[in-house]
């Protein structure tokens, strides 16, 4: 968070206005609240990814999303449903072949990547505030050309996407066999909302159909292109829900796990 | 009809100041209407440019209360009773005089952008286009050029020394409606957005967005579609082991 | 004034001097620069906020899209009805026939209309025309049109500069006015004027100019037109030499908004009634089928039931009468609110909302839900707009030659609102965009030939100099206010000379405008030259008061009712005045207004079969259009002329 003073807004031959700039209202709020928010769920989500415990319930196959897939050969093994190969180590996540892709995902992200340029790195914090940073290159360099692998971590996203749609189902059980309970609920809609967030993807709209001229030659991919065009409209909001449903779900089965408390079933 | 008090920057390139006045605002008026009836009464030769006062031609731009804004669109009720109104010109582009400001670098830059190029085998009349087909680039078309998206952005604004490698928003919605016009006969749009106009100094923090009077969703549908669409052909890791395991030579052709 | 070069005057010459950037002067400089000339054009404001970008409802042109039955010369029978056959009929025809091939054009330069489910252009029904015929953009074709013409010039500067060829081969010089036009031998030679951000002077010589100014809403106070609206080209014809026409007939749009104080005038599209609106009193009924003139009745519906069918199915229904031509909807509700029947802030209701979806109205007026929304926190949606007459247009200006935009003066050319002839009395909404391509072109064309044959003209230093006391004049002066003299201006004409005249009172403008004349020519700046407004206006107050008098008396001298002029104490068309044409010119040396009575030209007979007898008789004296009459060459039987019937219509 470096400052300047030299500010080219303000002098000849540009207006010469001392002011840095002149807005009002509450511009602050924004970026304060993003900052408060990614923080607290980062220091949540580094706290449980190495945590390695009371991530799997065995009695209804309940599995956190930040577990899976469980790849450790510290992973309960039912709880590995692809197979157990990495080395059992306190500073390897459980779920270290998926983890740095879906961080790498939303890091890119044009939504989070809007959000943070302006909280954390005030370029700029709002709109006519003047940039933190005398200079500025934008994305046109290393290391951030790099956000332009945004599409490659967008095919992985989806592949783990599908793995915790796996994870959700498998958790319809109960030592009887089939089972429901709040969890699933909670399971399911994390699900459910994390399809929401990866589908509306800028880079998804893209692939879809945005990158045809002709949508009236694709009548099918333009329908794919519209729908992930309606989710991308609230992408912010998927952003910021997913966030808290994956702190939520990973919460509740922490909590069930560890004992705390039952988890209320609906069927067995 | 109430008292306000309207504080207005006046000078040029030299220096100026803001110079204040108290004037009447009546129901249903707009900043434009309460600038005007100070030029009719008080100072008849405060600079400002306008044209038609319905938020159709882009000619009004200035900062209202620090936020780039069309004057003629800015209703007065939308400010408190007793809060005073500061007007400065748009603070990215030199200044002329008062609210005016010279903004011949966006008409510089789209002396840059390569035009339309027609469809070598369609004559005139012979053009068919679905309506599906036109609607993204129509929406660019909207644009009124009050060019606040490239007053508000911090690429040219806050680093002038951007200036000649970046074209602005508005010159990448232009990229875009030709690239996603339906019988553009030019294939390098992409490169040139990438190369000429400086679209990866975008960090697409979407105030050119939140400022457009036409509400044109410049970044989520032309800045980032352009994005995408030259990563497609720079940066798609599977792209480009498509094109190592086809032997392909050339991206596949978005169609 | 720190710097020096601020009185340096800047000298610039060019074949082709284009004055006006809307859509006319655009189209015009395309033509003349394609056509190998060195081109200069002026923008009174900024390249591409012209008057053409308020133009909403579309571009008609008989491409026959939407219903096939449609061509040019239904299109041409559509806009001298309109005019009530006051219109110069070449003009007309060529308008008719040309239409659809400019518009075709445009799609090359990159245009993109919306479209029909074969992939054609669009078109939209409007007030007089026949078949659905305006090629659109939801409504904001104007802009469109004004943003591919102004790409289009950047493509060949672009090809220009690809060429070798230098940049003032195609110049668009913006924030400039032009005061003064330049003369010998009674041919123009060039044009004075001024950049309004520094206020530095510049001559241009030019052995051809075409004038593309525009209108004179600005002279009223309700208007729908923008501050550039100053009858400057009228003025510049007028001083030139040139003479101009019908200049009494001035369009009052039917729906301009009327509430709040602040934003009366603006317009509101008339593509809200072609796509299902409809006009309402203050007690909620219909009237406009009280308002059905008899020359209206074949194609208007005289029930709702017949007028809501026709949108569905228009080859077996009469049109909706809110889609009568512009002059009789504006008196219509002129008429209404005068009865007592208008709405709380003195419009009627506009009403979208109850008869078509949100998302219908908001795809196929986004700009009008926008304008309500923003302007006057009404959603049209669900809500009626209030609406009343505005200022909108003038019909009459520069008489020009046809075929070849000529002006009387020699190199002197007009395209556009400030030329004449074209939509005789009252214009028909969507010919405007496609009369400025159609005639904006031959201008063009025309211009650049005759330029080819001149010699490169030189303007003298005295005639510099004079340009320039005129232009500073108010700075030396010691009277009022430019901002009080307009209002004052707006006041006379807005009283006295708007929708509905009278002799007595048009009397009392002459002498109004009389008394404001000395008024005018005191009229006083204060400041420096730099983007001084105040000045600015105080040099076009003596354009829009010459205009405001042209009107004035040719309103006086037409004592009946015909479209855009609408006489209470001369109600009616009357025969005789058809075939008259009111003309203005300046008399040499003191500068008086002077007018005269022309003939209309009269239609050849190939056209006037277009025609049913039947019709013609409601316009004009027999021996007009009898086929057995003199005045008219027989032609081979194509229809009965067994009508003797002169009755004039009684509006």
């Amino acid at each position: 968070m470096t400052a300047t003073d030299r500010t080219d807004v303000s002098s000849p031959p540009r207006a010469a206005i001392r002011a840095r700039h002149l807005r009002t209202d509450a511009w602050r709020r924004g970026p304060i609240l993003t900052v408060v928010g990614i923080t607290v769920w980062v220091a949540y989500a580094t706290f449980r990814v190495f945590y390695q415990g009371d991530y799997w319930v065995a009695d209804y196959h309940y599995l956190t999303p930040f577990y899976s897939p469980c790849i450790s050969e510290g992973c309960v093994p039912e709880s590995a449903h692809f197979g157990r190969f990495l080395p059992d180590h306190p500073l390897l996540p459980y779920a270290a072949l998926s983890l740095p892709f879906l961080l790498a995902f939303r890091f890119t992200c044009y939504y989070y990547r809007k959000a943070y340029y302006r909280s954390f790195w005030l370029s700029p914090p709002a709109c006519a505030v003047p940039d933190g940073h005398a200079r500025y290159t934008g994305e046109t360099r290393f290391p951030l050309i790099g956000q332009n692998l945004h599409r490659y971590f967008f095919y992985i996203a989806a592949l783990i996407a599908l793995v915790n749609t796996y994870d959700a189902i498998l958790a319809f059980h109960s030592p009887e066999g089939f089972g429901f309970g709040l969890g699933n609920v909670v399971l399911v809609a994390n699900v459910v909302l994390l399809w929401c967030y990866t589908l509306g993807c800028h880079s998804c709209r893209h692939v879809m159909g945005g990158r045809l001229k002709h949508f009236s030659k694709h009548p099918f991919r333009y329908r794919l292109w519209t729908l992930s065009s309606a989710l991308n409209a609230r992408h912010m909001m998927w952003a910021w829900i997913t966030l808290a449903s994956l702190a939520l779900a990973d919460a509740y089965v922490m909590a069930v796990a560890a004992g705390w408390f039952d988890d209320p079933r609906f069927i067995n | 009809m109430s008292a306000r008090t309207f504080r207005v920057w006046r000078g040029d390139a030299e220096g100026g100041d803001f110079a204040e006045f108290d004037v009447e605002v009546n129901e249903g008026e707009v900043v434009l209407d309460v600038v005007h009836r100070i030029q009719a009464e008080q100072a008849p030769d405060l600079a400002v440019r306008w044209n038609c006062k319905a938020g159709k031609c882009g000619s009004c731009s200035a900062e209202v209360n620090g936020r780039p804004r069309l004057m003629c669109m800015t209703r007065m009720n939308v400010f408190e009773e007793d809060e005073p109104v500061t007007i400065t010109p748009l603070r990215t582009f030199p200044v002329v005089r008062d609210l005016v400001t010279d903004v011949s670098f966006n008409y510089e830059k789209s002396r840059r952008m390569p035009a339309f190029a027609p469809p070598k085998d369609l004559r005139p009349g012979e053009y068919r286009m679905q309506q599906v087909d036109v609607e993204r680039s129509q929406e660019f078309r909207k644009c009124i050029e009050c060019f606040l998206c490239q007053n508000t952005c911090h690429v040219v604004r806050d680093h002038d020394e951007n200036k000649p490698e970046f074209a602005g928003p508005r010159l990448f919605i232009r990229a875009a409606e030709l690239d996603m016009h339906p019988l553009d006969a030019r294939s390098d749009r992409r490169e040139w957005a990438q190369d000429d106009q400086g679209l990866g100094y975008c960090n697409i923090t979407k105030c050119c967005s939140d400022v457009c009077p036409e509400n044109i969703k410049i970044t989520d549908n032309a800045i980032i579609p352009m994005k995408e669409r030259v990563a497609g052909e720079r940066y798609d890791p599977l792209v480009w082991l498509g094109r190592k395991i086809f032997r392909k030579d050339k991206a596949p052709k978005s169609e | 004034m720190s710097d020096n070069t601020i009185n340096d005057v800047e000298h610039l010459a060019c074949d082709v001097l284009v004055i006006g950037a809307g859509g006319a002067g655009l189209r015009a400089a395309v033509e003349a620069r394609l056509a190998g000339k060195s081109v200069i054009v002026i923008s009174k404001s900024l390249f591409g906020k012209a008057h053409t970008v308020m133009a909403e409802g579309g571009a008609a042109a008989a491409m026959g899209n939407a219903n096939a039955n449609d061509n040019w010369q239904v299109h041409f029978r559509d806009t001298m009805r309109g005019g009530k056959f006051l219109n110069n009929y070449r003009m007309a025809e060529l308008h008719a026939q040309e239409a659809p091939a400019r518009i075709w054009e445009l799609e090359t330069y990159g245009a993109l209309f919306d479209r029909t489910a074969d992939g054609r252009i669009s078109q939209r029904n409007f007030g007089g025309h026949e078949y659905p015929r305006l090629a659109h953009v939801g409504d904001r074709t104007g802009l469109e049109l004004i943003r591919t013409l102004q790409q289009k010039l950047v493509s060949l500067q672009q090809d220009d500069e690809a060429a070798g060829e230098p940049e003032s081969k195609l110049q668009v010089i913006d924030e400039t006015t032009i005061t003064e036009l330049f003369t010998d031998g009674g041919a123009v030679k060039g044009a004075f004027g001024y950049r309004r951000s520094t206020g530095r002077f510049m001559a241009i010589a030019a052995p051809a100019i075409v004038l593309a100014t525009g209108g004179i809403g600005r002279s009223f106070k309700v208007t729908s037109n923008s501050w550039e609206y100053t009858g400057d080209g009228h003025a510049l014809a007028l001083r030139a030499g040139a003479r101009l026409i019908n200049m009494e007939f001035i369009q009052f749009h039917p729906t301009g908004m009327v509430w709040p104080p602040s934003v009366r005038g603006i317009l509101v599209t008339e593509s809200v009634r072609g796509d299902g609106g409809v006009l309402k009193n203050a007690n909620g009924e219909r009237f406009m089928f009280d308002y059905i003139p008899e020359v209206f009745k074949a194609q208007y519906a005289d029930n709702p039931e017949e007028a809501d069918r026709w949108y569905t199915d228009p080859d077996a229904n009469r049109r909706p009468p809110e889609l009568l031509p512009r002059d009789e909807v504006a008196r219509a509700i002129n008429s209404e609110v005068k009865a007592g029947r208008g709405t709380e802030h003195g419009g009627v209701y506009l009403d979208i909302a109850s008869r078509r979806s949100a998302d219908y109205i908001k795809s196929r007026l986004p700009s009008m839900h926008h304008q309500f929304k923003e302007l006057a926190d009404v959603d049209i949606t669900a809500a009626p707009m209030e609406v009343g007459p505005t200022c909108h247009y003038i019909m009459g200006g520069i008489e020009v030659e046809a075929d070849t935009a000529a002006s009387a003066v020699p190199g002197l050319y007009a395209a556009g609102e400030v030329s004449g002839g074209m939509h005789g009395s009252n214009r028909l909404g969507g010919n405007s965009l496609s009369d400025l391509l159609v005639f904006g072109k031959r201008a063009g064309e025309y211009a650049a030939a005759h330029a080819a044959a001149a010699e490169p003209p030189k303007l003298a230093d005295e005639e510099i100099e004079t340009a320039i006391q005129n232009a500073l004049r108010p700075f030396g002066n010691d009277g009022e206010n430019p901002y009080e003299l307009q209002n004052a201006l707006q006041a006379v004409n807005g009283r006295l000379v708007g929708i509905i005249r009278k002799a007595d009172e048009l009397e009392e403008a002459l002498t109004e405008l009389a008394a404001l004349r000395p008024r005018i020519e005191n009229v006083t700046a204060v400041g420096g030259r730099a983007y001084n407004p105040g000045w600015h206006l105080a040099l076009d107050l003596r354009n829009m008061y010459l205009c405001s008098v042209t009107t004035a008396m040719a309103a006086l001298e037409r004592d009946e009712s015909r479209g855009g002029h609408t006489r209470e104490d001369a109600p009616g068309m009357n025969p005789e005045w058809r075939k008259t044409n009111l003309v203005v010119s300046l008399e040499e040396g003191a500068g008086e207004v002077r007018l005269t009575r022309q003939p209309v030209p009269q239609m050849p007979p190939e056209l006037l079969d277009l025609f049913d007898p039947t019709e013609l008789s409601k316009y004009m004296t027999p021996e007009e259009y009898r086929r057995d009459s003199p005045a008219g060459t027989p032609s081979a039987g194509t229809g009965p002329a067994d009508t003797d019937s002169t009755e004039a219509e009684e509006a």
